[in-house]
C-alpha cells in the first residue's frame, strides 16, 4: 500500500531512505554538538531531553519532525553535519519549517555539495502515522511516499 | 522576491561571486517564509553566534574564509558569542590539553573575525547588549542577529526587530546589509498567540518560569500577565536581568524569539488598550495558567543527567552561574548571596569550585565598580570568566565532571544538573547533603 503525502518544497531533491521520527521539537545543537568529530564520528543523537531520538544515528536518514528548537547555531550545525557526512538526507516537517532548519537546508543548497532536502507543511496526520524505520521516498515536487510496495519502481 | 537596484546589481555579480551567493542564500531563506522584499539593517552593530573554535565547526571557518577571500565582509562592526574556555579558569592539565584539541579552530576563527571587523577582543559574550559592552540596539531597529537568548532579549526588552537567524545567516545578513522581511520583522508576526497568566504565590525564578513558557509556546509569541506584581512597571536593571534569564530559558526549551510582558516591555506598554486589553494579542490567542504546581512540575520533569552513572551519589565538582552571562549587578547580588550563605553555614570558602560567567567588559566593570566584592569573591574561591559553559562541556573530560547549575540553557545542552537558584546557593555555600541527591 502506498501512503501518499504532499508538502511544500523548500530545498528540492529525490531520495529514498529510512525514517527517523520525533514528535517533539528537534534540538539541533543538543543532538549534533560533536557530530562528525572523533567524539561522535557516527552522528549519534545526544539530546537527553528527547527520548525518542537519544542514542540513535542520524546519517542518511529522513528526519520526520514538527519543528527544530533551541540554539540559533541550529542552521550552521546542520550545515556542518551535512558537510562532514553525518547529517540527515532529508527533513520532513509536519508544520511549516522554522527559521533555523530552513537556514541549515538553504546553506547546504548554496554552499555545499550535499544539500539537505527539506519539505514541510505535510500535516499532523503525517507525523501521527509515520513510524521509525519505515522507508520513505521523497520526490522533487514534494510528494512523499511511505512504505509503498513499488518504492524502487518509483525511484528515478 | 522583489529586489531593489542595489541588490539587483549584487545579483548580477557586480560585487563578486561570493556576494552573489550571499544574496541568493538570503533570498532563498526569505522566500521560504513568504518574504516579498529585503529590508535594510538599521542597527548600529551586528551580533554573531560563533565564539568557540570548535573542531566540529571547521566547515563554518572554511566558509568564512571563502567569504573573506571573495571580498564579502560585514558592513558594520559586530560582537559574537563567548569563547569556550579561558586560560585563567582552573582545570587539570588533561582538561587543558583536551581543550586544545576540541577548540583547535579557536585561533583561526578569531583571526577570521578580526579580518571581518569584530568590535574588539572583549566582544565575546552572549549578552552584548549590556551597557558595559555597548552593543545596544534601539527600539524599532531592524537587526540580523543570531544567539537565541540575545534575539529574545533585543526583541522583547528593547523592542528591536529580529528573526531567530541561524549562525552564518546572521553573518551573511550583515555582509549584505539587508535581511528578508518576514516573521518577527512584521507587525503581524509580533502579535501574541498565547496569553500566559502567571498565578504563583511568590515570584517564580526566571529560568523556571521561562522553561515553563518555552515548553508550552514552543515557537509562538506569548503575552505574559502577572509579573508586574513583583517586577513593577519600570525596566530597571534588575527587571532586565530577570527577563534576560526568563527569555533564555524559553528559547532553549522551545524557540521563543519574542515575548511581551504586560505593563513592562516596551511594545506591551505601547499597545495597551484603555479597557485593560492589548492590541498585540491575537483574537484567537490561547490562555495558559502557570502556577506554583506547574513550576514544580516543570522542574521535577527535567531529566536527571546523573541517573545511572557511577558517581550518582557523589558531591558536585563544579558549579556554574551566569548562563546567559551575568550583568554587573547580578555579579554584585550573587556575590552577596554567596557571602551571606557562607556566613549562615559557618564556612569561609565555597564548597564547590564555582564559576560566574560574564562578558569580559562586564567583569572589568565589576572589578572597578565593586572592588571589595570582587576581592571577596576571589577569596571565597569563585572565578569570574567570560567563557560559555555550554561550550566548556563539549570537552568529553569536562562533560564528565559533576556540574550543577541554575541555568536551564546549560542543563539542556549538557549533563549539568539543575537546581533552583536558592538551592544552588545552599549547595555552594553549605555543602553537599543527602537532601540534594
Amino acid at each position: 500500500m502506498i501512503k501518499r503525502y504532499k508538502g511544500r518544497v523548500v530545498v528540492p531533491g529525490d531520495v529514498i531512505a529510512e525514517a527517523l521520527v520525533t514528535h517533539t521539537g528537534f534540538n539541533t545543537l543538543a543532538n549534533l554538538k560533536t557530530a562528525g568529530s572523533f567524539l561522535n564520528p557516527r552522528g549519534v543523537l545526544q539530546d537527553m531531553n528527547n527520548p525518542e531520538l537519544y542514542g540513535k544515528k542520524m546519517p542518511g536518514k529522513i528526519l520526520c519532525l514538527p519543528e527544530t528548537i533551541g540554539s540559533t547555531t541550529g542552521g550552521m550545525v546542520l550545515y556542518c553535519a551535512s558537510v562532514m557526512g553525518v547529517g540527515p538526507a532529508c527533513m520532513l516537517f509536519s508544520k511549516k519549517a522554522d527559521t533555523l532548519a530552513v537556514a541549515g537546508a538553504v546553506l547546504t543548497a548554496n554552499w555545499s555539495e550535499h544539500p539537505i532536502i527539506l519539505v514541510d507543511d505535510l500535516g499532523d496526520e503525517f507525523l501521527q502515522e509515520i513510524k521509525e524505520g519505515q522507508r520513505i521516498h521523497v520526490k522533487e515536487d514534494g510528494t512523499v511516499l511511505v512504505e509503498c510496495e513499488d518504492l524502487f519502481d518509483a525511484a528515478p | 522576491m522583489i529586489l531593489n537596484e542595489e541588490l539587483l546589481a549584487v545579483q548580477r555579480g557586480e560585487q563578486g561571486e561570493a556576494m552573489r551567493k550571499v544574496l541568493n542564500t538570503l533570498v532563498m531563506y526569505g522566500e521560504a517564509f513568504g518574504a516579498e522584499r529585503m529590508v535594510k539593517i538599521t542597527g548600529r552593530m551586528g551580533h554573531a553566534v560563533i565564539g568557540t573554535g570548535s573542531m566540529t565547526w571547521k566547515p563554518v571557518f572554511d566558509l568564512m574564509e571563502e567569504l573573506i577571500d571573495g571580498g564579502a565582509l560585514p558592513r558594520q562592526s559586530f560582537t559574537t558569542d563567548p569563547r569556550g574556555v579561558e586560560d585563567h579558569v582552573p582545570m587539570s592539565l588533561m582538561d587543558r590539553a583536551m581543550f586544545k584539541v576540541i577548540f583547535s579552530g579557536q585561533k583561526r576563527m578569531e583571526q577570521e573575525w578580526e579580518r571581518m571587523g569584530i568590535k574588539d577582543s572583549n566582544a565575546y559574550t552572549c549578552t552584548a547588549y549590556m551597557k558595559e559592552v555597548g552593543n545596544i540596539p534601539q527600539y524599532g531597529d531592524i537587526l540580523g542577529w543570531a544567539e537565541s537568548s540575545a534575539v529574545s532579549y533585543v526583541n522583547s526588552v528593547i523592542g528591536a526587530r529580529c528573526n531567530r537567524n541561524s549562525g552564518i545567516l546572521e553573518l551573511m545578513s550583515n555582509i549584505l546589509g539587508y535581511v528578508p522581511e518576514f516573521g518577527l520583522l512584521t507587525d503581524e508576526g509580533r502579535k501574541a498567540d498565547w496569553i500566559i497568566e502567571v498565578q504563583c504565590q511568590n515570584m517564580p525564578e526566571p529560568q523556571l518560569l521561562g522553561s515553563a513558557i518555552g515548553f508550552k509556546c514552543i515557537e509562538d509569541v506569548p503575552y505574559i500577565r502577572g509579573l508586574d506584581k513583583w517586577l513593577g512597571t519600570e525596566l530597571t536593571q534588575t527587571v532586565k536581568d530577570y527577563l534576560k534569564d526568563m527569555g533564555a530559558a524559553a528559547a532553549s526549551n522551545g524557540s521563543v524569539g519574542l515575548y511581551h510582558v504586560e505593563n513592562i516591555t516596551p511594545e506591551a506598554v505601547k499597545h495597551a488598550l484603555p479597557d485593560g486589553g492589548n492590541s498585540l494579542i491575537k483574537e484567537n490567542a490561547k490562555v495558559f495558567v502557570i502556577d506554583d504546581a506547574e513550576i514544580e512540575r516543570v522542574k521535577a520533569n527535567y531529566p536527571n543527567p546523573w541517573e545511572g552513572r557511577e558517581f550518582k551519589e557523589d558531591a558536585p565538582e563544579l558549579a556554574f552561574a551566569g548562563c546567559p552571562h551575568f550583568s554587573c549587578e547580578q555579579l554584585r547580588d550573587w556575590t552577596d548571596r554567596l557571602v551571606d550563605g557562607l556566613k549562615r553555614h559557618g564556612n569561609t570558602q565555597v564548597t564547590v569550585n564555582t564559576i560566574f560567567c560574564a562578558a569580559p567588559d562586564v567583569r572589568e566593570a565589576f572589578e572597578k565598580k565593586y572592588p571589595v566584592r570582587a576581592r571577596r569573591l576571589k577569596r571565597i574561591g569563585v572565578t569570574i570568566s567570560g567563557l560559555c559553559p555550554l561550550s566548556y562541556t563539549s570537552n568529553p573530560l569536562t562533560d564528565k565532571i559533576r556540574i550543577i547549575t541554575a541555568s536551564n540553557k546549560l542543563r539542556y545542552y549538557s549533563k549539568a544538573r539543575f537546581y533552583s537558584e536558592a538551592e544552588l546557593v545552599e549547595i555552594i555555600t553549605g555543602g553537599w547533603d543527602e537532601k540534594w541527591r
